[in-house]
């Protein structure tokens, strides 16, 4: 029990600058064990992760032992700490709250760690242990406090163990590893540690700080970087700004500072001036004098051997519309992840310094160290900054694994997931004991308080191929000449209870993503696919809306229910088009589909006269291979007049029930708004429309839907779709929120012209429609609440994460559809229709429709290459001219596909023009050549559009 | 911050269940009829009663057949980091309604007809649970003053961490960082309750729990108070000889 019991007093400054003595308890323990099996003091002992014999097979320490580790230990070197190898750890109390204070993303890998229980790892609560609680001393700097608290608890431990097992402090700062020898405990670096163990994956990962004393000598190439302290007072005083370094695309050499409530971004330039930023770190700017101030470069410079180009740019003119630009003086906070890349080609052989070439191009090379090159050269990679030393021109890293060998799909796939952080690990043991058994069947105790739907000609229809089927329909006439149209929803919140590891797993993942070929699930197969898949035949358990209408689909009544249905048939739109377009079938499920058709017809009318807007974004699928799992072919998805019935109903249904719960829950309803893009957005569309004499009204959606239909020329077809591709970029993204944290005007759904809107429909595959699930739940009295259903700041917590995630995804599932379109270019050559969608100063932007791909036609000279020809900008009318001929926005061409895989890093589609011919510069059309990309390569056209440069050989 | 760590700890060391050290004086004072000195944890209060006497205030209007309460709850200027300009507010005046609800249930009010009982409490120091404190230093007083009881009434409070622990006796910290907490006042032999309140709106999943774990407190915090009364009558009776041959002749 409690022993003694003293007091922690410290001084604490409020808000309103009034200083504070904080006086608070605090006890000591003597029931707090050492968390060994080999311990027979402790008395209650409760949790012993510690081995009774932890193996002895390193050969810098004979004897058996565990490890204490050190903050700096654990905050460097978390990489090697996750390697298995490194067992029985004991992590103190001061070194977990000392990694949560300084690194959120270290404490969350440590607890992940702590949390498996074959790695047996063990935290001490030494701070409440009334023989290893130590006071601080006056003058004691808390740094200096945490290192003897470390000290004593070391001490402690070898000790307790009386010489059986030692305890190996393991720390990484000379000055306190020196004290700690001093007082007789044992203590080696994670270096010499490791070194012991003869493990050469697992030396690899060690963090590369150290490394950094040999170079020291070397000339400093950046300034330094001002302390914590002078940029809080220089910020503070106004001569330095806080922002977001966000690296340019196409320069390394370049990249703006975003620093809020400033109109305009910080341009830096230049290697000092960025001085040693990385994309997405919050630094602390200068800005330079106005004389100094200079515009973005157009150029593309990747590498240092790109260097000359860069001095052609300090020659240049003085440009016209100088930016604001500035300096960087200091890092304030390091956004550092782990990167996804690949070694670069090193021609020295058994050399150990690498070259590591990160897959984001806004991220600059890393040196590593590794003895495995001839093993890692052919393969994707991890890797993690350790630090960016003034001496060096990269930052320098560590080796995290492998992902496998480039160009495999897995491993590329793998990419993509992690480079947009999409959680795909298999689900862990505990969320699948949520699971029901497989042989699950709707039994009589389900039906209580839930409607028998088992008799009504319910059908589903679907996209083909798919498995998680979340919606059914169905329609039947009403003796009163009214018709009752239901809506079914798979009731996935029967099996996903609020709070068990299944839903904070589905709350975490937010949503399923499909990339090509594969999909990543939100909740395990057994429930997107077969117990809430609403297949045809089989009794489901549902949750309907059962509307009865009018012929001209007003609604009279509507109510929600739980229910158990039993769909007739689960179709493609394809085979229901099938069905409504043949008279003879006059089956239940005909009929109704015929009216359901109907009433979608209206429903649709009656939302485009509301304004909501039709967009267009070119969608496109791939035709699988089934064994290589290759494209095939691509295609455009059609769509059918069935996809639009189904997207009917699913909006009225989200938009009746947005409306109930937040009628009955005003402050924690989840729902889904849109907001209006503010018409900066439109600039830049109504610039190139107004070029062709279209004009575009964009002060309502309304009007920017009856100018998008207004907008139609005759001899371009395709003008249309591409004004309202062009107008889909301008939108803002649509997100979930809590009604309690907007006003009602803000909860409108700018793009479907609705002033409530919510996601209840799909609950198989998006975690916000599981919210509304309960909430409707709640709300008919077929459930009861939970505390955190209640709490609008955990509701809107879930909803940020709702909306990264489904960003991410998205984002995710347009990266595997580039991936899967470079597959299928692989040593072809394709001459294709495309648009013009932007006019360039030395480029134009062009749309191919067939394969919804975007590149970019070079129309001036890469490095070192010639060009016959010239193009003239006219900057006002946004064209190109060359001779007679003018490229305009929206106009046709025909383009040479082909894909550049000399860097493997980037694979890239390149463009070639075939029409309008220009002599010199357009290429003949390719449809009887049979030349390999390859060819194409050795010898290059005078024009080669590529965007970036060929892969250099490294210099080391 | 985590109220409770995942070693089940809470910030100062204790665990879930564990209430802080207690530690009472009865009879401080000599002036009032019955006075104590109550400390739980850092939480130190001071109770006096004085009575039972006469009514002084609207007599007219005081009833005839039993005794009239009077409670004040007040907080010394001192008591917390920040210094309280008076101490007595909004907050005291309602504190002293629930103080007075609490011990009227216990005393047996019907035994001192046309009289009164003052029952005057002081928050030395604050640190969370500060009513509770304050009628447990109350009961004590009583008990000093000599004032018939049924019972104890005992007070405690209690919160929930992370959402799903309940903690007994919070502190000042994780009155401020928790979420919703209940304060009750029981009689804890007949285990009525005497006044229950809670803090903010509060889950009915969470009522259970958290009300079944203050009762629990209640009852640890009248066992301790108990022993310690048994021990001080022990010592007083001791000066007079109390069950020694000699008192009895």
């Amino acid at each position: 029990m409690v022993m003694k019991v003293t007091s922690k007093t410290f001084i604490r400054k409020t808000k309103r600058g009034n200083i504070l003595k904080i006086v608070r308890e605090h006890y000591l323990r003597d029931d707090i064990g050492c968390g060994s099996l080999a311990c027979k003091k402790c008395k209650r002992n409760g949790e012993k992760p510690l081995e009774k014999n932890p193996s002895v097979d390193n050969d810098g320490v004979p004897d058996k032992h565990y490890l204490l580790l050190d903050t700096n230990v654990v905050l460097h070197q978390i990489d090697a700490l996750e390697d298995d190898t490194l067992k029985n750890v004991i992590i103190l109390q001061t070194v977990l709250e000392e990694v949560k204070h300084l690194s959120h993303s270290v404490y969350k890998r440590l607890m992940d760690l702590i949390g498996n229980h074959s790695r047996c790892y063990y935290v001490f609560v030494n701070v409440y242990h009334k023989d290893t609680y130590v006071e601080r001393v006056r003058g004691e700097s808390p740094n200096d406090y945490n290192d003897r608290m470390i000290r004593v608890s070391a001490l402690w431990y070898n000790k307790h163990f009386d010489g059986k097992i030692k305890v190996l402090l393991i720390s990484s700062d000379e000055a306190s590893k020196a004290k700690a020898i001093n007082e007789g405990i044992p203590t080696m670096s994670l270096e010499q540690y490791v070194k012991g163990l003869n493990n050469v994956t697992l030396t690899d990962k060690l963090s590369n700080r150290n490394s950094v004393v040999e170079e020291i000598s070397k000339e400093p190439i950046f300034p330094p970087h001002l302390t914590p302290a002078q940029i809080h007072m220089g910020i503070k005083s106004g001569k330095l700004l806080q922002g977001t370094f966000f690296a340019s695309n196409d320069n390394f050499l370049e990249g703006n500072v975003f620093v809020e409530g400033q109109e305009k971004n910080i341009l830096l330039q230049g290697r000092e001036h960025l001085n040693r930023a990385i994309n997405g770190d919050i630094v602390a700017v200068q800005m330079l004098p106005e004389s100094e101030w200079s515009a973005p470069t157009n150029l593309v410079i990747a590498d240092y051997d790109d260097l000359e180009l860069e001095n052609n740019l300090n020659n240049t003119v003085q440009p016209k519309d100088k930016h604001p630009t500035g300096r960087v003086v200091g890092i304030i906070r390091k956004k550092w992840r782990q990167y996804c890349g690949i070694i670069q080609h090193s021609v020295v052989e058994n050399a150990t310094r690498h070259l590591f070439v990160p897959a984001e191009k806004k991220i600059p090379k890393i040196r590593i160290e590794t003895r495995q090159y001839d093993k890692l050269k052919d393969q994707r990679l991890i890797i993690a900054i350790d630090t960016w030393p003034r001496t060096s021109r990269y930052p320098l890293g560590h080796f995290v694994r492998s992902l496998g060998k480039i160009g495999e799909r897995e491993a590329e796939n793998e990419v993509i997931l992690l480079e947009h952080d999409v959680p795909h690990s298999k689900f862990s043991d505990q969320v699948l004991a949520c699971l029901p058994k497989e042989t699950w069947t709707v039994t009589d105790s389900d039906f209580f308080g839930r409607e028998d739907f088992r008799d009504l000609d319910i059908c589903s229809v679907d996209p083909p191929g798919c498995t998680d089927i979340d919606d059914a329909l169905h329609c039947m006439a009403l003796k009163n000449g009214n018709f009752q149209v239901g809506v079914h929803i798979a009731d996935v919140t029967h099996f996903i209870k609020p709070g068990t590891p299944i839903d904070l797993e589905a709350s975490q993942r937010a949503t399923t993503v499909y990339l090509t070929g594969r999909r990543i699930d939100m909740v395990p197969g057994l429930l997107s696919s077969n117990l809430c898949s609403l297949r045809g035949g089989e009794e489901r358990l549902a949750f309907s809306c059962v509307w009865e209408m009018t012929p001209n689909a007003e609604i009279v009544n509507s109510s929600f229910t739980k229910s158990v249905i039993k769909s007739k048939a689960a179709m493609t739109y394809e085979q229901a088009q099938l069905i409504i377009d043949d008279q003879n079938q006059n089956t239940a499920i005909a009929i109704g589909l015929r009216q359901l058709n109907k009433f979608a017809k209206i429903l649709k009318k009656r939302r485009l006269d509301a304004g909501a807007l039709v967009l267009a974004s070119p969608e496109i699928r791939f035709l699988m291979d089934s064994e290589t799992r290759d494209p095939l072919d691509v295609e455009v998805k059609q769509l059918k007049e069935t996809n639009s019935m189904v997207e009917e109903f699913m909006l009225l249904a989200n938009i009746e029930v947005a409306k109930k719960i937040y009628s009955d829950f005003p402050e924690f309803a989840v729902l889904r708004r849109h907001p209006k893009p503010p018409p900066s957005n439109f600039e830049s569309l109504i610039k190139a429309a107004a070029h062709l004499g279209v004009e575009l009204n964009v002060d309502t959606s309304k009007d920017l839907a009856n100018s998008l239909d207004k907008a139609v020329k005759l001899d371009n077809p395709f003008f249309n779709t591409m004004l309202r591709i062009l107008a889909t970029r301008c939108m803002l993204q649509a997100v979930y929120f809590a009604s309690g944290t907007k006003t009602y005007d803000e909860f409108m759904h700018y793009g479907l012209a609705a002033p409530i809107y919510t996601h209840f429909t799909s609950p198989i595959r998006r975690y916000a429609d599981v919210l509304v699930h309960r909430l409707l739940a709640v709300s008919i009295a077929a459930e009861n609440t939970t505390p955190e259903l209640l709490d609008k700041r955990k509701i809107d917590a879930i909803c940020q994460n709702l909306n990264v995630r489904t960003r991410m995804s998205s984002y995710a599932e347009r990266a595997s559809v580039a991936l899967n379109t470079h597959i299928f270019f692989r040593g072809k050559i394709r001459d294709e229709e495309g648009y013009i969608l932007y006019v360039k100063k030395n480029a134009l932007q062009i749309l191919i429709p067939k394969y919804g791909l975007e590149g970019t036609l070079f129309l001036s000279p890469r490095k070192g290459q010639l060009q016959m020809v010239t193009f003239t900008y006219n900057e006002e009318e946004q064209t190109q001219r060359c001779g007679q001929v003018v490229f305009r926005t929206f106009d046709p061409v025909t383009v040479q596909l082909s894909l550049d895989s000399s860097n493997v890093q980037h694979e890239r589609i390149v463009l070639k023009l075939v029409k309008p011919e220009i002599p010199n510069f357009s290429i003949p059309s390719s449809i009887a050549s049979t030349t390999t990309v390859q060819q194409t390569q050795k010898n290059p056209k005078p024009c080669d559009s590529s965007s970036e440069p060929l892969c250099k050989k490294p210099k080391v | 911050m985590d109220l409770l760590s995942r070693q089940g700890l809470r910030t100062d060391g204790r665990r879930s269940d564990e209430l802080r050290r207690i530690s009472c004086k009865m009879g401080v004072f000599n002036q009032p009829d019955g006075s104590a000195y109550l400390e739980q944890g850092n939480t130190k209060v001071l109770a006096a009663v004085y009575g039972p006497h006469e009514i002084r205030v609207n007599r007219s209007k005081a009833p005839n057949d039993c005794a009239v309460i009077n409670c004040q709850y007040s907080m010394a200027t001192f008591s917390r980091s920040e210094r309280k300009r008076r101490p007595r507010d909004n907050k005291s005046a309602e504190l002293t309604v629930h103080l007075k609800q609490a011990m009227t249930t216990a005393i047996k009010t019907d035994l001192y007809p046309k009289s009164q009982i003052d029952i005057f409490v002081e928050v030395l120091q604050s640190d969370g649970g500060n009513y509770s404190v304050c009628v447990n230093a109350a009961t004590l007083a009583l008990i000093d003053a000599g004032i018939a009881m049924e019972e104890f009434v005992i007070s405690c409070t209690s919160s929930l961490a992370n959402g799903e622990v309940p903690l007994v006796d919070i502190s000042h910290l994780e009155e401020t960082l928790g979420g919703p907490s209940i304060t009750v006042a029981i009689l804890p032999i007949s285990g009525k309750i005497a006044m229950l309140e809670t803090s903010q709106r509060m889950h009915i999943n969470h009522v259970e729990p958290v009300l079944t774990e203050a009762m629990r407190g209640c009852r640890y915090i009248y066992d301790t108070l108990n022993k310690t009364i048994k021990k001080h009558y022990e010592e007083i009776g001791g000066a007079l000889n109390w069950g020694t041959e000699e008192y009895n002749i």
